[in-house]
């Protein structure tokens, strides 16, 4: 199955501020009492975004403006703390297409890049000149560009990096490991038969 | 050349480069549980690929058990399915499933030690980030997500890039009263949640030497809450005397043939680290969090701090969101805080150990009067280690709940939720918002003891004040 080769992605952005947004609030533990990733998209940032009776709070994703963002744009260390992929699934699954941020926690962003969803890192300054656009016109047209490592919108760009695996690998369709992992079972059967504890 | 632990075990594994650059890295153990496993078991049967190693994953049920109901169907019938949905995925694929009927279930992170599946110098992956505690073993040991447990169920593989190594070194003894715990919190205030980024961490010096391997766990455990991808302790013979005539270790010539491979794991003197932080135990004490991640910690005398007086507006931003969450004074003590609840479990502090100091210094006191107190052993072996000693008696006696094993609160994914904005006296592993099943609910990370002292006081306490025995 060849996988898409994602070279950019485009659409309307919104702004979630704060730092160490972590993946309990990403998406809340009892939401994934479940056994498929199916309707995760609507619990996305649930208990920051609703009240205890389910009515909206005031949060960015819940501005009328904002509703059609493709790009989720935040702060440092976005995703830290647990490995569930919930959090990455939900935030596709709600229509983000990719995330910028000043820097991403690390199992995170390789779920992310597992699920074809572009992260850039961008220094905080330049990502204020982004936000402030979107807040002035919701409908700016924001792109990020995995070849060229910039975020578009409007005239103007922003410089973008995207870790050079995920770059890689998002560019060349190959985000999803799983066929070349398998290429590589042949090799992978002969070393673990000259590992004695996988003997057993 | 020479090598550090990591630079071993990493080569022993690598079976190919990647056309990414990442590396193709043999995982020789795998471990999974109800939560994060099902989707992965459903996407393999989408490409209709078989599980390619079915011997080297193991299975357990941790998150979603109720502590407090044994027989099935679960009151819960999304926990039901959870655990329905992996006993057939483990029945279906010939999946070694230490469910709850066999005595030996519990959090997958304690069931694989005392198994002895954990072992020195091997490639460990669980889609959990607390994976990190198998570290303790000299094993490399990744938290991964569901779409890598598929990779590894498929290929026993997953791809990765290398980490940098930190050496964290750690000499000298530590103060009575100060625990693994507090070792763990303390390094995380020093380095920050993100400072691990890149870096499996080494913990090495005279303290982790002679730490027994439980401690070594609880240590590990929490690498991730400092941003590291793994963590780990060299093995040496306190590793190899744990590991002796569990299950899965190995016996007769085979057991004197690993113990000489495990022990040639450890790092080699001079070998290369990208980084290394020297720490003084002497200096550590007590720590308790005040904020809403596990790097926002103060030692037990300290007064929780004041945005007013940050060093930066990132930093004051962060101390006025978290203490408006928490509901707590700037530049009052931490020390006094009225708490609700008081939890003693997680993989982080769930093990006889853990249970053993908590006993000790519980004889004859009463949890006071309006707290919750519940205490959750990590396994079901812990559990019957910890009744045969007696324990659990003394433990109850004192008035916490004595319950099953599981995740239970760390999590709350179970029926054992914080109530509102209850403020919990806890010794797992996050204190991110709602992270104990209530959306304002409130968590104050610390040592099991500390624990122990708060619940008998009804506030966060000193447990060197509290209990004299602690001193000893």
């Amino acid at each position: 199955m060849a996988l898409e080769k994602i070279t950019s992605v485009v659409g309307p952005a919104v702004y979630v501020p704060g730092n160490d947004i972590d993946t309990d609030r990403i998406i809340p533990a009892r939401f994934m009492k479940c056994v498929t990733f199916d309707g995760l998209g609507e619990f996305l940032f649930y208990d920051v975004r609703k009240d205890a009776d389910g009515n909206d709070r005031k949060h960015p994703l819940n501005d009328e403006r904002f509703k059609q963002a493709k790009i989720l744009f935040t702060g440092a260390n976005f995703g830290c703390g647990s490995s569930r992929e919930h959090a990455p699934q939900a935030i596709q699954k709600y229509g983000f297409r990719g995330i910028v941020a000043e820097n991403f926690a690390e199992i995170f962003l390789g779920n992310c890049t597992t699920l074809g969803i572009p992260c850039a890192v961008a220094s905080r300054a330049d990502i204020a000149k982004v936000v402030a656009a979107v807040a002035a016109d919701s409908t700016t047209a924001v792109t990020i560009d995995v070849e060229a490592q910039v975020v578009r919108f409007g005239d103007q760009s922003i410089p973008a990096e995207i870790r050079g695996s995920d770059r890689d690998a998002l560019l060349n369709g190959r985000w999803d490991a799983i066929a070349e992992l398998h290429e590589g079972v042949p090799q992978v059967k002969t070393i673990a038969a000259g590992l004695p504890y996988m003997a057993t | 050349m020479a090598k550090s632990l990591f630079e071993k075990v990493w080569d022993a594994h690598a079976v190919r480069n990647l056309a990414n650059g990442q590396t193709q890295l043999l995982i020789g153990t795998h471990l999974i549980h109800e939560v994060t496993s099902p989707q992965a078991f459903g996407m393999l049967r989408d490409l209709n690929l078989p599980v390619l190693m079915p011997t080297r994953t193991f299975a357990t049920v941790d998150h979603i058990v109720p502590t407090d109901q044994f027989a099935e169907p679960y009151s819960d019938p999304l926990a039901q399915a959870m655990m329905d949905e992996l006993r057939k995925n483990c029945a279906d694929n010939n999946v070694t499933f230490f469910d709850r009927a066999s005595g030996k279930q519990g959090i997958v992170h304690i069931v694989g030690p005392e198994q002895g599946i954990t072992q020195p110098g091997t490639t460990i992956a669980c889609g959990d980030s607390h994976t990190s505690t198998h570290g303790a073993f000299g094993a490399i040991a990744f938290g991964i997500g569901t779409t890598q447990i598929r990779d590894v169920l498929a290929t026993q593989t997953m791809a990765l890039g290398k980490l940098k190594v930190r050496r964290i070194e750690v000499d000298g003894a530590l103060p009575p009263g100060v625990y693994a715990k507090d070792v763990i919190l303390h390094i995380i205030a020093q380095l920050g949640v993100n400072g691990g980024t890149g870096y499996a961490y080494e913990y090495a010096g005279s303290l982790f030497d002679g730490f027994s391997m439980e401690q070594r766990m609880t240590v590990c455990n929490m690498s991730i809450e400092g941003g590291a991808r793994a963590g780990y302790v060299n093995p040496d013979q306190t590793t190899v005397d744990y590991l002796a005539g569990r299950p899965y270790s190995p016996t007769g010539d085979d057991w004197d043939a690993a113990v000489e491979r495990w022990l040639g794991f450890a790092s080699d003197p001079g070998c290369h680290y990208d980084d290394v932080v020297k720490i003084n135990a002497a200096e550590i004490a007590p720590s308790v969090t005040w904020g809403i991640n596990p790097g926002q910690g103060i030692t037990i005398d300290q007064s929780i701090p004041d945005p007013a007086k940050a060093r930066s507006e990132d930093e004051k931003a962060s101390i006025e969101e978290a203490l408006e969450y928490m509901k707590l004074t700037p530049g009052a003590p931490i020390k006094g805080t009225p708490i609700n609840v008081a939890f003693l479990g997680s993989c982080t502090n769930g093990r006889l150990s853990d249970f053993q100091e908590v006993a000790r210094v519980l004889v004859g006191r009463k949890v006071a009067p309006g707290v919750k107190a519940i205490a959750v052993p990590g396994s079901q072996i812990v559990a019957a280690q910890c009744e045969k000693l007696g324990l659990d008696k003394i433990i109850a006696a004192a008035g916490f709940e004595w319950r099953a094993a599981g995740c239970s609160m760390c999590l709350a994914m179970n029926p054992d939720k914080l109530i509102g904005d209850q403020l919990c006296a806890s010794s797992s592993n996050r204190n991110f918002k709602g992270r104990q099943g209530s959306t304002t609910g409130r968590t104050v990370l610390m040592s099991p003891v500390m624990v122990a002292a708060a619940a008998v006081t009804g506030y966060v306490a000193d447990a060197r004040e509290v209990f004299a025995a602690v001193n000893n």
